[in-house]
Formats: structure tokens, C-alpha cells, sequence
């Protein structure tokens, strides 16, 4: 539906579509407002690239993430997948002696192909992507284990050269891992927006029957965003690995939670078909800030962190209830 | 004869607990290749001990966890707080025990249990009024929860892992009564009750109407919220009793890790169980199997000797095989493939008419 009235936009509900978004942008302002009032380093630019920093593999897991959930579907497979990523990178940059360029196209050929898998068990069997990617959540999380129970430290030059450098600008500076991200961002945006496969996405989120009536290709995009998230978690576990400098099992544990709090956060509905990827980089950015403010109080225990993110998550998916149900009058 | 045979073998085949029960006896005899004595259960020093009383033992949580959410399953939803749930009751009961001067009084432990029990039924009812109420899909409402009620439980037990030393409490989830052991007492008598309930009465057909059309089923004069509410209620219930058997059992309280992806195991549970995540139709007795092979699938894991990191990895190839058998598209294209059309149209004629008595 966005899509068709996208390149016309403003013709009958102006801003209506981008009311989530604009929500999102608010509560990140008033939250950031907020930080640097309470305290004096707060208002740092750095401080603000830093969550970027810190949340580049999240951003772009939760860009493929936003891919799934447009189309109705949903992945609990990424955070699996990441850990599977840094691990299969440690064991074999570590074990094997492959040379990173070897490597990372190699992690990244298998994270999109388990997505591949999974989103073609989800078209051709019928089985909800629910359950699909929980079972490829329990396969990637077992695989990490097969590798090694224990956590494999990454020693390679390249990598420890990317989890050192910095790009820098004036007097601020972001790891190259914050510009892979960015690319990642703008890529998919330009995707959705710009392209077939874009607006397939829109439309099979919109109403799958209709999509497929219209004669749009279903089967070949819904395993194609299957595919791009299985990519993106294989990229941000790249990223991570970059972050962390090793592989290890329990890396990413409840990750697939955060990339669905992201995405919704975002604006973007669960039901598919409405949504946008600046969202998600705006909920990303909500978590990030949320977690710095809890680091710069110090009085607030961590597990805060969790409760304000569900109290968030319960005042977004109200706003969207209240949103949709004007809408439907 | 040897058609009438394989219309019957198909029509068992095509029974809804055929699968899973063929499973879960395969691998319990599988265990038999590696401990001969797998089977043998005997009693010593009054309790009953036991390969197959530990793999009901164990489960038991499970099973209770996976009872609720087969009715919310019914009802076209999902529950995925009751991990929360779980760690939540846990720690608050532990909690209030901890701070009883007197940690085997009686009275002092059932208050807890009162309380954690009275605290997930809030926590049921605050999950049915946001998918009843205000209308939001199940996964999201209850993903609130899930997410901030990890929050909660560490709040509860300050970020600590809270140990009591409580006899009475023990009983709940490690102690025996009558030689056999409590837990699998209390999920039987949760089980006989669930089933009483909704086989015996019009419960469960209501619950099947609600998530075959919640709309339909208002129209036709059930009230369909009431129900929804009832049955998020019943989920956090039974979750609440899984945590206090879990925490009772290791007698403490681990905000962090307690009930960590017990909602998955217990989702799985249901859809090996036969329960269609369409909502509209549940078989009680499905769960328990599902919930028991799930369980004895870590037992036998364990009995082998294989590292146990990779029961996920059994699991995952359990589940898709499980999830494939059961998808109605994949035998369509698979198993039938093989056949020539004409013999699969004869054959589907005369199963019909054997079934049909």
C-alpha cells in the first residue's frame, strides 16, 4: 500500500504514515534532552556516535529483520545466526589458517543460505516462520557448540585492525564497522523504497492473497527477505566479531528480542506491509541512548534496561493500535 | 489383505498422536542400546527411582508450562512471557521465604506460594487485557512482558541468585509424597484438571470456536474476550506453578536464567503435540507427549554421551522433521509424488471408506 502511494505522496493523509516514525524521532529527542540535562558529558557528540559504535552489528541485524517483518513474517533465527557467524570466523581463521578474504564471504555465503533454507521450508511446506525459525535458531545455536563449547579469541591482523581503527572526522571518530552498517542502512532503504523487490515486500505484507492474485512474484520474495535477514545476522556477526574479537556460543543471546523491539519500536507493523528502515535505525538508536543513560546514571541497576524497553514497546504498540484504528474509520 | 493392511496402517498413521508417540518410543528404545536397564524402575528407600520417573520428573515444569499454552494455541494466540513468568514467581517466593525467620514454617511457605501464584495470575490477566482488550496481536502483547519481565524478576531478587534452605518448599518441586515424586503429582492432577475442564464440559469446544473465528464465535454469543482472558489467566498460572517447581528444586532463585527459553521448548511441545499454531483445535494429551519427548530427547542426550550443548541441535532436527511430517503441503509433495496419481486416488478412496466406520 505505502508503496504505490509513495512516489505521490501527501495526496489525501499527509503525514498519517510517517506518524510512528515521527514518534520514534520525538521520544529519541526528548530522551536525548533528557541525558543532557541530567549530565554534563552527555551532550557530547561522541557520546551519540558512540552508540553507534556500540550497536553497529544490531543495526544491521535489525535492518534484515525489518525486511522479514514487512512481509508478515518474523526471524528468531538472527541472534543464533550471529553467534554461529562469529564462531564459524574464529574456528576458522584460528583452526582452519583461511585467510579473512576467504572467510568473510564464506560466513556470509552461510548465513544467507540458512536463511535461504529457512524461508523456502516457509513457503513450500506451509509451516509458520514462527516455528521455521525457532528450529533454525536451535540448528545455529547447536552448530556454534559443535565448533567449540568454549569461546575461540580472534588474534587475526585484519580483524583486530578493524576492531582498532577508527574513521575519524574533526575531532569525533566511528569504527569502520559504523560505515559498514550505515551502507547496509542505505542499501535496503533504497531497496524498499526504489525497487521491485521492495515493493513486492510491501505488498505481500499489505495482504499475501492479493499479492499473489496481482501476480506478483510471493514465492520468490518471501524467500528472497528470508535470505537478506540470514545475511544481515551473518554481517552483524561479522561486525560483532569485529567488536568482540572472538567466537563464542553465548554471544548474542536474545538478540533476535532486541533487533523485534528495534523493528517495532520503528514503527514498523508487525503485521507487515507499513514500515519503514529509518525507523529501525531510529529504534535501534532508542536502545542504545537508553542503555547509555542507565551507564551515565549509575545508580540504575542494568536489568532496567529490560523493563523500560518493554514499558517502550507497550507504549508504541498502543500508539500503532490507536493509529491503525483511526485509520479504519 | 494387504490392502485392507495398509489402509490401516495409513489410518494410523494419519491418527494425530501417531508421530510423536512413534518418536518418543523410538528414542526411550534407543536409550536401551546404551543402559540396559533403562526401563527398570524400582523403589528404594520408600521413593521411586528410575530412568523413566526422572525423564517425568524433569519435564514436569515443562508440561505444566506447555498445558497453559495449548489452550492460549487453541485460541489462535501465543504466550511467550512464561519464561518471564517463570523466573518471576520463582524469585518472589524466594524471596518472601528468604526473609522468614523460620524458612521451614509451613504457613510461611504456603504465603509465598500464595503470593508468587497471586502475582502470576495478575501478570495472566495484565497478558489477556492487551490481546482481549486492547486488541494486540498475542506474540507482541506477550513479547512485553517476556522482555521486561526478566527486568522484574532481577529486580525481585536485587540481581542476585537468592538460595533459601526451606524443607516444605523443597517438597514442591524436588520432594516425594506417597513415594512418588510431588511435581509429577502436581502436573498430573493440572493435566487431569485441564482435561476435565475442557473434554467434560463446553469449555474446551468454546476455546476451539474462539480460535477457529473470534468474531464468529462473539457473534454466535460466546464471549469471546472472557475466554481469551480466561486462558492467558490459565497460562500464567501453570507457569507460575512450573516456576516455583523449578526453583524449589535447585532451592534458589536465578532471576537471570531461570525458565531461559522454557516458552520455545513448551511452544514446541504444543505443535509436536499436534496443536495447530492456527489455532481452532488442541489435544491436551499431544502436549504431555511432546512435552515428554522433548525431555527424554535431553535424557537420552545425556545418557549417550554426547556433549549435551547439542541437544539444540537434536532439537532443531526433531522439531523440522516433527513440523514436515505433520505439514499437510509437505506429504502433498513429497510422499505422494512417488506414487502414480491413479494408485494415490484409488488408495485415497479406500482409506475414506475404512475410516469412515
Amino acid at each position: 500500500m505505502t508503496s504505490l502511494t509513495g512516489r505521490w505522496p501527501g495526496l489525501r493523509r499527509p503525514q498519517r504514515k510517517y506518524i510512528p516514525v515521527l514518534a520514534t524521532l520525538s521520544l529519541l529527542a526528548v530522551m536525548y534532552g533528557v541525558g543532557a540535562v541530567r549530565y554534563e558529558a552527555f551532550s557530547d557528540g561522541q557520546v551519540i556516535l558512540n552508540v553507534f559504535v556500540d550497536n553497529a552489528f544490531l543495526l544491521v541485524v535489525a535492518a534484515g529483520m525489518t525486511f522479514v517483518i514487512l512481509t508478515g513474517g518474523i526471524d528468531l533465527s538472527v541472534g543464533s545466526v550471529v553467534a554461529l557467524t562469529t564462531m564459524l570466523s574464529a574456528s576458522l581463521l584460528q583452526e582452519q589458517g583461511w585467510p579473512p578474504y576467504a572467510v568473510l564471504p564464506f560466513v556470509l555465503f552461510v548465513g544467507a543460505l540458512l536463511g535461504f533454507a529457512m524461508g523456502c521450508i516457509i513457503h513450500y511446506f506451509e509451516i509458520q516462520p514462527f516455528i521455521v525459525t525457532l528450529a533454525g535458531m536451535f540448528l545455529a545455536r547447536g552448530l556454534c557448540y559443535t565448533i567449540s563449547t568454549s569461546s575461540i579469541p580472534i588474534t587475526d591482523p585484519f580483524w583486530t585492525s578493524m576492531a582498532q581503527s577508527k574513521v575519524r572526522f574533526g575531532e569525533y571518530f566511528v569504527s569502520p564497522s559504523v560505515i559498514v552498517a550505515l551502507v547496509v542502512v542505505i542499501v535496503g532503504a533504497y531497496v524498499l523504497s526504489h525497487t521491485r523487490l521492495g515493493r513486492n515486500t510491501y505488498a505481500i505484507g499489505g495482504n499475501p492473497a492479493s499479492a499473489l492474485l496481482m501476480g506478483l512474484p510471493v514465492a520468490r520474495t518471501q524467500i528472497t527477505v528470508y535470505a537478506i535477514s540470514g545475511f544481515c545476522s551473518a554481517l552483524g556477526g561479522v561486525l560483532l566479531s569485529f567488536y568482540m574479537l572472538s567466537g563464542y556460543g553465548l554471544h548474542a543471546v536474545g538478540m533476535e528480542l532486541d533487533a523485534i523491539a528495534a523493528v517495532v519500536i520503528g514503527g514498523t507493523l508487525l503485521t507487515g506491509g507499513s514500515g519503514y528502515l529509518v525507523g529501525t535505525v531510529l529504534g535501534v538508536l532508542v536502545l542504545g541512548v537508553i542503555q547509555t543513560i542507565i551507564t551515565f546514571d549509575g545508580t540504575l541497576s542494568s536489568w532496567w534496561t529490560k523493563i523500560v524497553i518493554g514499558a517502550l514497546l507497550f507504549v508504541f504498540i498502543l500508539l500503532q493500535r490507536v493509529i491503525g484504528a483511526r485509520k479504519a474509520r | 489383505m494387504t490392502a485392507s493392511l495398509s489402509g490401516h496402517m495409513s489410518a494410523l498413521t494419519r491418527r494425530r498422536l501417531f508421530w510423536p508417540v512413534t518418536i518418543l518410543i523410538v528414542l526411550l528404545l534407543a536409550n536401551l542400546l546404551f543402559t540396559p536397564d533403562f526401563f527398570k524402575i524400582e523403589i528404594r528407600g520408600g521413593h521411586l527411582y528410575g530412568s523413566l520417573i526422572d525423564i517425568v520428573r524433569f519435564g514436569a515444569p515443562l508440561i505444566m508450562v506447555a498445558l497453559g499454552m495449548t489452550l492460549v494455541i487453541a485460541t489462535r494466540g501465543i504466550d511467550l512471557s512464561v519464561g518471564s513468568i517463570v523466573a518471576i514467581c520463582g524469585a518472589l517466593a524466594c524471596l518472601w521465604i528468604s526473609g522468614q525467620d523460620d524458612q521451614n514454617s509451613v504457613a510461611g511457605v504456603l504465603t509465598a506460594v500464595g503470593l508468587a501464584l497471586g502475582l502470576a495470575l495478575v501478570l495472566g490477566l495484565w497478558n489477556g487485557f492487551l490481546v482481549a482488550g486492547v486488541g494486540m496481536q498475542p506474540i507482541i502483547a506477550t513479547l512485553i512482558l517476556m522482555v521486561a519481565g526478566r527486568g522484574l524478576a532481577q529486580l525481585i531478587t536485587d540481581g542476585q541468585i537468592i538460595t533459601i534452605n526451606s524443607t516444605p518448599y523443597k517438597l514442591i518441586g524436588g520432594g516425594y509424597w506417597l513415594t512418588v515424586p510431588f511435581s509429577i503429582l502436581l502436573a498430573l492432577g493440572a493435566v487431569a484438571l485441564a482435561v476435565a475442564l475442557t473434554r467434560r464440559t463446553a469449555l474446551g469446544m468454546l476455546i476451539e470456536s474462539v480460535g477457529g473465528n473470534a468474531e464468529a464465535s462473539r457473534l454466535a454469543g460466546i464471549g469471546s474476550r472472557r475466554i481469551i482472558v480466561m486462558v492467558y489467566v490459565f497460562c500464567a498460572f501453570c507457569a507460575g506453578i512450573a516456576g516455583l517447581m523449578i526453583s524449589s528444586n535447585v532451592s534458589s532463585a536465578d532471576g537471570n536464567n531461570a525458565g531461559l527459553w522454557i516458552e520455545l521448548d513448551a511452544i514446541l511441545a504444543v505443535v509436536i503435540g499436534g496443536t495447530s499454531l492456527a489455532g481452532g483445535r488442541f489435544s491436551i494429551g499431544g502436549t504431555v507427549v511432546g512435552a515428554l519427548l522433548i525431555q527424554a530427547l535431553s535424557t537420552t542426550i545425556y545418557t549417550v554421551g554426547v556433549p549435551p550443548e547439542t541437544t539444540l541441535l537434536f532439537k532443531a532436527l526433531v522439531v523440522t522433521v516433527v513440523c514436515l511430517i505433520q505439514s499437510p503441503a509437505f506429504r502433498a509433495k513429497v510422499f505422494q509424488r512417488r506414487r502414480r496419481p491413479s494408485a494415490r486416488a484409488a488408495a485415497r478412496e479406500k482409506t475414506k471408506v475404512e475410516v469412515a466406520p
